[in-house]
C-alpha cells in the first residue's frame, strides 16, 4: 500500500518534469525532418541482472555490487540530434553523460524508453555508432600495429587487404599521425593515442562518431590542438559527432548545440542552447565569453534544478 | 675507473652467480659434518655425475624425461588453454566445467599414480597422462583469469567496431589473455617437470625420476644428487628459455621478462 502511494507520488514529480522538459523542446519542433538520433523518455535505473546467458559478459558491466537497485541515474530524458550536428552533453561529473552516451551506444540497455537511429530503435553497438573512449588505453588493442589497429573494423567487415590498407592509410593521414603505422600503442604519447581511436573510428565510416570525454586525460596544449583537428575532421567528413565534456570552455569552442544535463539522481537535459558562433571560435572574443558565461549559469542553475545539492557519485548506488 | 667497478659489481649480481656461489659454500659445509652417504658434498656429487655420465645412461635418462616432460606439457597446454579460454567466456562451459577444475585441481597428480597405470599401462601413456594432468590446471586456472581481467572497453570498442561475437572471442579474448595465459604455461611447465619424478617413479626403467629412486637402492646418495641437480637445471634453462622466447613473441601482449 504504502509502496502504491510512493509511486504515485513520484509519477506527478515525473509528469511536472516531463512537461518542463516538453517546453525545453517545443523551439526545436522544427528540426525533426533530419533527426539523426531521437532519444525517447529514457530512464535508467543500475541493476544487478545480466542481459546475456551465454557470455561472461563483460561487455555490459552494469551490475551493482551489493544486488540493490541503484536510484534512478536518469529519468526520462528525451532528447533529438540532427544530422551531421556536433552535439555536446554537458553536465556535472556523475550526473549521468556516459550512462546516456553508453545507452546510446548500445552498451547499456535503459530501464524505460528508447533510443531510435533514424527511426530504428537501438538494441545493441553497431558499426553505424563510432565510439572514441575516455581511456585510450582501455579501448586500443595494444597487440596490434596503429595501422592494424584503424584496419580493425574494416577487417572484422571482411573488406579485401588492398582496400583496407588504403582507408587505415588515409584515416591516419587525416588524423596527422602519418609515419606511425608501424608503432604500438605503447609506443605512443596520450593525444597520438587519442588520435589513433579517432581514426579506427572513422576507418569504418560511421555515421555518427559518440565520443566521451576524449580529450580530459591530455594537457591543455595538446587538448587545443586536438580540438582543432576534431572540427576539421567533422567538417571534412560531415558525420553527426556526440561529444561528452564537463568542461564548459570546450563545449562552447566544439559544438553546435549544448544539452546541459541536472545532476542525479534522476537527471535530465534541462536545457539547450545553439551556440550561434562560426569555426574556428575565439573563446577570448567578448561576445564568445559572455556567452560562455550564459552556458556556465545555465549549468549552475541546472545542476541545482531539482532544488538541492548534486549528490555526491558514492550515495548513489543505494536506493533511497 | 670506479664507476667500471660498480658496473662489474651490479653485473655479478644481477647474474646470480653469488647466489650459487652461496649455496655451494652452504652445501659444502653442511656435508662437512654429515657422511657422504646422508650428504654428499658437491665434490662427491661431481664424482658421481662424472660416473653416471661414463656409465651412458645419463644421458638417456635426461633424454627420456625431457622428451616426456615436452609431451605432457604440450599436450596439458593444448587441452588446457583452449578450455580455459571457453571457460572464460562462455557462461555454458562455465557452469559445465568449472566446478571439475576447482575440485580436481586440489587433487595432486601424484595421487592418481597408482589409478593411471592401472588405466593405461605401464607403459609412455600412464606418465604422460599424469604429466598432462599436472599441467592442465595451473593453465587453465590461469587462462581463465587471464580472460575475465580483460578490460571491458576493448569488447566494447571491438563490437562498435562490428565485430560479432566469435570475432571478438577471436581478436579480444586470445590476444587479451595472452600474458596470463604465459604465466599459466610457465607454472605448467614446472608441474611437469615436478610430476616427472613421481611418472618415473613407478613402472619406469629410465628417465631422471627412475635415476634418483632407483639410487635409493644402491646407497648411492650422491647419484640422488645428481638427478636433482640435473632435474633442477633443465628446469631452471626451460623457465628461461620460456621467457625470452615469450618476452620476445608477446612484448606487445603484455609479456614481459621479469
Ligand atoms: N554500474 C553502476 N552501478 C550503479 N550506479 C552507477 C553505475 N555506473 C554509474 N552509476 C551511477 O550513475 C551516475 C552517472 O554516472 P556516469 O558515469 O554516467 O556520470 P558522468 O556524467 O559520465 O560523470 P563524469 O563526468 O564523472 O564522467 C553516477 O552517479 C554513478 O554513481
Ligand atoms: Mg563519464
Amino acid at each position: 500500500m504504502a509502496l502504491e502511494k510512493e509511486k504515485a507520488k513520484e509519477d506527478t514529480v515525473v509528469k511536472i518534469k516531463v512537461d518542463h522538459v516538453c517546453k525545453c523542446y517545443e523551439k526545436n519542433a522544427a528540426a525533426t525532418e533530419n533527426t539523426k538520433i531521437r532519444v525517447k523518455n529514457i530512464s535508467k535505473q543500475f541493476e544487478e541482472e545480466k542481459k546475456d546467458l551465454l557470455f561472461s559478459d563483460n561487455i555490459n558491466p552494469d551490475a551493482v555490487i551489493g544486488g540493490d537497485k541503484s536510484a534512478y541515474v536518469l529519468r526520462d530524458v528525451n532528447l533529438e540530434i540532427r544530422e551531421g550536428e556536433f552535439h555536446i552533453f554537458l553536465g556535472a561529473s556523475g550526473c549521468g553523460k556516459s550512462t546516456l552516451l553508453n545507452i546510446i551506444a548500445g552498451f547499456l540497455e535503459t530501464t524505460d524508453g528508447a533510443v531510435f537511429l533514424d527511426g530504428v530503435p537501438v538494441t545493441k553497438p553497431g558499426p553505424e555508432r563510432g565510439v572514441v573512449f575516455q581511456n585510450a588505453d582501455s579501448s586500443l588493442f595494444p597487440w596490434l600495429s596503429v595501422k592494424k589497429n584503424v584496419e580493425y573494423g574494416l577487417k572484422v567487415k571482411h573488406v579485401a587487404k588492398a582496400e583496407r590498407s588504403k582507408i587505415a592509410q588515409e584515416c591516419i593521414d587525416l588524423v596527422g599521425l602519418s609515419g606511425n603505422e608501424k608503432k604500438h600503442p605503447i609506443e605512443l604519447s596520450g593525444g597520438m593515442k587519442q588520435r589513433v581511436q579517432i581514426a579506427r573510428s572513422i576507418a569504418s565510416d560511421p555515421e555518427i562518431l559518440i565520443m566521451d570525454e576524449p580529450f580530459g586525460a591530455l594537457d591543455a596544449q595538446t587538448r587545443r590542438v586536438l580540438q582543432d583537428e576534431l572540427i576539421r575532421i567533422w567538417k571534412a567528413t560531415g558525420k553527426t559527432i556526440l561529444f561528452v565534456t564537463h568542461d564548459i570552455q570546450e563545449a562552447v569552442y566544439l559544438g553546435e548545440k549544448i544539452s546541459i544535463f541536472s545532476a542525479a539522481p534522476d537527471a535530465q537535459i534541462v536545457k539547450q542552447v545553439e551556440v550561434p558562433y562560426d569555426y574556428p571560435r575565439e573563446l577570448d572574443n567578448e561576445a564568445v565569453s559572455e556567452f560562455t558565461r550564459g552556458v556556465h549559469e545555465a549549468l549552475d542553475k541546472a545542476i541545482y534544478a531539482h532544488g538541492r545539492e548534486p549528490v555526491d557519485k558514492s550515495n548513489l548506488t543505494k536506493t533511497r | 675507473m670506479k664507476k667500471n667497478f660498480t658496473k662489474i659489481g651490479t653485473y655479478i649480481l644481477k647474474s646470480s652467480i653469488v647466489t650459487w656461489i652461496l649455496l655451494l659454500l652452504i652445501w659444502t659445509l653442511a656435508a662437512k659434518y654429515n657422511t657422504p652417504d646422508f650428504l654428499p658434498n658437491p665434490k662427491v656429487t661431481w664424482d658421481g655425475f662424472l660416473e653416471v655420465l661414463k656409465k651412458g645412461v645419463l644421458w638417456a635418462d635426461i633424454k627420456i624425461s625431457i622428451q616426456r616432460v615436452l609431451l605432457g606439457f604440450l599436450r596439458g597446454a593444448l587441452i588446457a588453454v583452449p578450455l580455459g579460454l571457453l571457460i572464460g567466456r562462455f557462461k555454458v562451459f562455465k557452469w559445465l566445467f568449472e566446478p571439475f577444475i576447482s575440485f580436481f585441481r586440489f587433487v595432486p597428480a601424484i595421487g592418481f599414480l597408482s589409478l593411471f597405470l592401472m588405466w593405461f599401462g605401464i607403459g609412455e601413456e600412464s606418465k604422460l597422462a599424469l604429466i598432462t594432468y599436472a599441467v592442465i590446471f595451473p593453465v587453465t586456472v590461469n587462462t581463465i583469469a587471464g580472460v575475465a581481467g580483460i578490460d571491458p572497453v576493448k569488447y566494447q570498442a571491438a563490437e562498435s567496431l562490428g565485430a560479432s561475437r566469435l570475432q571478438s572471442f577471436l581478436t579480444v579474448t586470445i590476444p587479451g589473455a595472452v600474458p596470463n595465459i604465459f604465466t599459466g604455461l610457465r607454472l605448467g611447465l614446472s608441474s611437469a617437470i615436478i610430476s616427472i619424478v613421481g611418472a618415473e617413479m613407478l613402472a619406469a626403467s629410465e628417465g631422471l625420476g627412475y635415476l634418483i629412486y632407483t639410487s635409493r637402492m644402491y646407497y648411492r646418495t650422491d647419484w640422488i644428487f645428481v638427478g636433482i641437480v640435473v632435474l633442477g637445471l633443465i628446469g631452471f634453462f626451460a623457465d628461461k628459455l620460456l621467457r625470452k622466447v615469450a618476452a620476445g613473441a608477446f612484448r606487445y601482449y603484455g609479456v614481459v621478462d621479469k
